[in-house]
């Protein structure tokens, strides 16, 4: 997958809003907000913050410059391993056509230092948003990694890998029940990138993209 | 085997100790909380790396004898004054999870 290729699926897909959450890095929004731009597509920058449980945390910034200083937060904090491509692949930095920048050498499926509790209050002083990801997943999610949703948390919102599991964990979990939910397609692949299937209402008048992507980051984020 | 005993045969530091007596009667060795929540037995020691508040409490609800963080896993001060609030004995250790058991299992 490429900035360029996501934005280009998004559009044959349908979608009208695409957030990229690579794992512990915001390194290629840049180049997705302006392929977004170019298809038409909202973009939302972010990342799939692992925490030192391993607890895999979806990441949303109000804009994109939010999400880069978070970025730079971040990158003093994983685990120093270095990635070996011949294994996990390579790990490109790419701008809008695809054309490589860079290569990040640290190893970004490794864990960071933050647990949930900071990491919870990190995104939120840089402005964003943030939840616990596939917590129906076995592997990485909050619920087989810490055996449920800790209330103290206060999330307003969690995401299901699969929307056949909403019912039973709101049943199972008091942290579930009256909490927002979202199905991401949590795509590794361009295939796997959900066509528009779910919808949130949005008020976007006057319209502007930043104005979308704020009333959707206040709206999970209200109790 | 005594907690007591397990601490100083294996020199354990002590983070928190409410009853040295406890007779340990088996172990576990998980991080996943979910897992251990299903597997774990009431009387284990429970060695693990993982050092999220929770693990407090999911000691509490399986009766573990005792908590052993390994490879000095850093836990914070919550932590530790949380096990002192419910009753839970947490030690800790700079040997791998491995070498636990495997001196454990030696004694």
């Amino acid at each position: 997958m490429t900035p360029a290729n996501i934005a280009g699926m998004g559009v044959i897909n349908g979608l009208q809003i695409m957030a990229l959450t690579d794992h512990n890095t915001a390194g290629n929004c840049p180049a997705f907000f302006k392929a977004c731009r170019r298809h038409g597509i909202i973009p939302i920058a972010g990342m799939e913050l692992t925490t030192a449980e391993d607890i895999h945390m979806v990441c949303l910034f109000p804009e994109l410059d939010a999400a880069m200083s978070f970025d730079a937060e971040v990158k003093g904090h994983i685990m120093n391993i270095k990635n070996r491509p011949d294994i996990f692949g390579h790990q490109y930095y790419m701008d809008e056509e695809d054309k490589v920048l860079g290569e990040e050498e640290t190893l970004l499926i490794s864990a960071t230092d933050y647990n949930v509790e900071t990491a919870i209050a990190l995104v939120h002083s840089y402005g964003g948003v943030c939840y616990p990801a596939h917590i129906d997943r076995t592997s990485n999610g909050m619920v087989a990694t810490l055996g449920d949703i800790p209330p103290e948390y206060g999330f307003t919102v969690v995401e299901f890998n699969d929307s056949a599991n909403i019912e039973e964990y709101r049943q199972k979990y008091a942290a579930v029940k009256d909490a927002k939910v979202l199905c991401s397609s949590d795509a590794h692949y361009l295939w796997d990138i959900n066509e528009a299937k779910n919808f949130i209402d949005i008020d976007d008048e006057p319209y502007s993209s930043s104005l979308v992507r704020n009333n959707l980051l206040k709206l999970i984020s209200n109790k | 085997m005594t907690v007591n005993q397990l601490i100083e045969k294996l020199s354990l530091e002590v983070l928190n100790l409410e009853e040295g007596d406890r007779e340990i009667t088996g172990g576990y060795v998980g991080d996943l909380l979910s897992w251990v929540m299903g597997k774990a037995e009431s009387g284990d020691m429970w060695v693990t790396i993982m050092t999220n508040v929770n693990v407090v409490a999911v000691a509490s609800l399986v009766d573990t004898a005792c908590v052993v963080i390994a490879d000095n896993a850093e836990i914070a001060p919550e932590v530790i004054e949380k096990a002192r609030t419910q009753g839970i004995n947490l030690l800790r250790s700079s040997k791998s999870a491995y070498q636990l058991c495997n001196e454990q299992i030696l004694l």
